[in-house]
């Protein structure tokens, strides 16, 4: 098992507690495709930024590559996000001030990679998801679908062990998220990495192998996906 | 580095206005500790000159008014010195600090006249020992010896911008030892040539002082008493002396024995001490005023960069999100303040030690008269590498400083609230 939950608990406390994760217990495999899908406030982020270390938990245990992570300093805890995982957000969290090829390169920079080797690979990234031209523009001069097809070569720079993504397609337009998810169903298909991304997407859930649905704070049903068939809009696109 | 170089100058070009603000406020700080420094130590510089005119390790001793009645006497009483007084200091009493005595009187003015020519001029009778009390160097010839006093020679030692008026055209002062000078009817003879410096003092003649009570029939009147001494150290034992001497002179003139002006005495060593104390205050003085006008300029550098924490909080919060441990993020900071206080500290110090160099030139080449002597207010008024290193050293200590609670506050950021924040 890549990744291992044991009864994880998440309690927010901003003066009124609010007991968001109750529980839950999940195991995923290397080289699945999973989708977690729930309705809004039922904990999807909260559980996605526990698996990507951004976050603690209260209770239960998190293994992760067969290392226990708990209570891990903020030293430890950046050299495994750095090393094992990559994070794709909604809203894509580019460094405006940086090129496209300078946010690519920057997780490589935390790695020590000297500048030459850096530029060289995130070069590579890039004419790989087809953004070769647009290396030297600023992320205000690309359009949402650039945007995040940047971010995601920037999560995977590294060759993380996971690709986690919060709701990748939901700045996007239905063309280009089908754009992304066929990129991201590519990379799982041809590269194997494993992938976990929440949406409240059917379409976008569709594309998936295995369907997670999260309720009140714990797992409730998983949908076995291979044919993918699960969307009632059909097959091949996202409704919006 | 070169990337971390990058991303600071990425900051900072961004920021220009605000950066150039609180760097004006750094150099500012750092200009007026340079030039503080520089015109203390210009001060100081012209203390020390004028100090360096005496030994160091010497009392002069002049007549008073008395305070106090004493033995029938009035208070009010004027007090001469004589040839007694001279005797008292040179006796056994004293004998255990007391080195060298001597003595001056001064008499004038004399015109002087040799080779037709003639100048006039006051006459300082006065001991052998007057040329160490003063430093006299000379420029040919001796100076005053024991046999002149013994004898009460006629001996004559000319200052040399005197000497310059009464030589014969291309002739040098050596060729004046050894000549007669008549005055008072009465033929001196020149046994030396003292240097003067231009800028010094008013200038006399030496001759032996007893030859000088002589010829002005005042064979008890001394004007000065002088003496080097040795063994009191402190401003403690000086005191103790000096009470001691004080009363051996008040009682020989039937004054109070503690009357305190009835005589005078001026200690250089105790004078020295208590200028160097006093500018040891000074420099301390000016370097604390120089380090608060810093102080306000590191205050608006840990302001900057903490409104540039607030604004790249989310940044940050991305940055920790791909891996980057809160040591790098306080890296960005801590280099970012330490950079901007140093160039503008930098700038800074130039334009100080150019301030210094102006001050030099003007204020420093002037002097002002003061009871006859011309005094130099400023001496060198410029600041030395030590000083430049140790702004080097304070303001990396002070970018540091400036950064510390901004850089921890960053490295503090979670990267799950900053990733919230919109
Ligand atoms: N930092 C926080 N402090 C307090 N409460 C929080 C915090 N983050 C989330 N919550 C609350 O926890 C609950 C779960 O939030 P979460 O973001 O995990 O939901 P979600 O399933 O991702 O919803 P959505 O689909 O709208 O993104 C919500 O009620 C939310 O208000
Ligand atoms: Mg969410």
């Amino acid at each position: 098992m890549l990744i291992e939950l044991h009864n994880i608990h998440k309690t927010y406390d901003n003066g009124q507690p609010l007991h968001v994760l109750k529980g839950i217990d999940l195991g995923i495999e290397q080289g699945e495709f999973v989708s977690i899908m729930g309705a809004s406030g039922s904990g999807k982020s909260t559980l996605l930024n526990i698996l990507g270390i951004l976050d603690n938990y209260d209770e239960g245990e998190y293994w992760l590559d067969g290392k226990l992570i708990k209570n891990l300093s903020e030293k430890e805890a950046a050299h495994y996000r750095n090393q094992m995982i990559g994070f794709v957000f909604q809203s894509f969290n580019l460094i405006n001030f940086k090129t496209a090829v300078e946010n690519v390169e920057l997780p490589l920079y935390y790695q020590g990679f000297g500048r030459k080797k850096r530029n060289e690979l995130a070069m590579r990234y890039l004419e790989h998801f087809g953004l070769a031209e647009w290396a030297t523009h600023y992320p205000n001069e690309l359009s949402g679908g650039q945007k995040q097809r940047v971010a995601i070569a920037r999560a995977l720079i590294t060759n993380p062990r996971i690709l986690l993504a919060d709701e990748p397609t939901g700045a996007l337009d239905s063309k280009t998220s089908v754009e992304v998810m066929n990129l991201l169903t590519d990379l799982n298909r041809t590269e194997k990495v494993t992938i976990i991304v929440v949406t409240h997407e059917s379409g976008v859930a569709n594309c998936t192998d295995k369907i997670i649905h999260i309720k009140d704070g714990i797992i409730g049903e998983t949908t076995m996906n291979e044919q993918h068939k699960a969307s009632v809009f059909g097959t091949s696109t996202i409704m919006k | 580095m070169k990337d971390l170089l990058a991303e600071i100058w990425e900051s900072i070009r961004r920021n220009k206005l605000r950066t150039a603000l609180t760097g004006f406020a750094v150099a500012w700080g750092i200009f007026m500790l340079i030039v503080l420094l520089g015109a203390g130590n210009g001060l100081m510089n012209a203390f020390n000159q004028q100090g360096e005119q005496f030994a160091s390790n010497t009392m002069v001793v002049y007549g008073g008014v008395t305070s106090q009645p004493a033995n029938g006497y009035e208070a009010g009483r004027y007090i001469q010195l004589n040839n007694n007084d001279i005797s008292i200091t040179q006796s056994a009493l004293f004998s255990e600090n007391v080195d060298e005595v001597g003595a001056t009187m001064y008499s004038g003015p004399y015109v002087l006249v040799l080779n037709g020519r003639h100048v006039s001029t006051y006459l300082v009778g006065c001991y052998p020992n007057m040329k160490n009390m003063n430093k006299i160097e000379l420029i040919c010839g001796r100076f005053i010896n024991p046999l002149d006093m013994q004898m009460e020679r006629k001996s004559l030692v000319l200052s040399a911008s005197h000497a310059s008026q009464l030589l014969n055209g291309g002739e040098d002062y050596e060729s004046l030892l050894g000549k007669s000078v008549s005055f008072g009817g009465n033929s001196w003879m020149v046994v030396g040539v003292y240097k003067t410096d231009k800028s010094a003092q008013r200038v006399e003649e030496y001759v032996p002082m007893p030859t000088l009570q002589v010829l002005t029939n005042e064979l008890n009147r001394v004007g000065q008493i002088n003496f080097s001494f040795h063994g009191l150290a402190t401003e403690e034992d000086n005191n103790q002396f000096e009470a001691r001497y004080r009363a051996a002179i008040n009682k020989a003139h039937k004054a109070a024995p503690d009357d305190q002006s009835s005589i005078w005495i001026w200690n250089r060593f105790t004078q020295n001490m208590q200028m160097n104390k006093g500018t040891s205050i000074l420099r301390k003085a000016l370097w604390v005023l120089g380090i608060l006008t810093l102080i306000g300029g590191i205050v608006g550098v840990s302001n900057i960069m903490l409104i540039t924490v607030k604004e790249r909080t989310r940044e940050f919060g991305v940055r920790k999100a791909i891996g980057a441990s809160p040591w790098e993020i306080m890296k960005l900071i801590l280099a970012e303040s330490v950079s901007i206080t140093a160039f503008f500290g930098y700038v800074g110090m130039f334009l100080g030690m150019v301030a210094c160099e102006v001050m030099k030139m003007t204020v420093g080449q002037s002097s002002v008269e003061f009871f006859g002597e011309s005094i130099r207010l400023f001496v060198n008024p410029t600041v030395g590498l030590d000083v430049a290193i140790g702004v080097t050293i304070v303001l990396v200590i002070a970018g540091t400083l400036a950064g510390l609670s901004p850089a921890m506050k960053a490295a503090k950021i979670r990267p799950i609230q900053a990733l919230n924040e919109t």
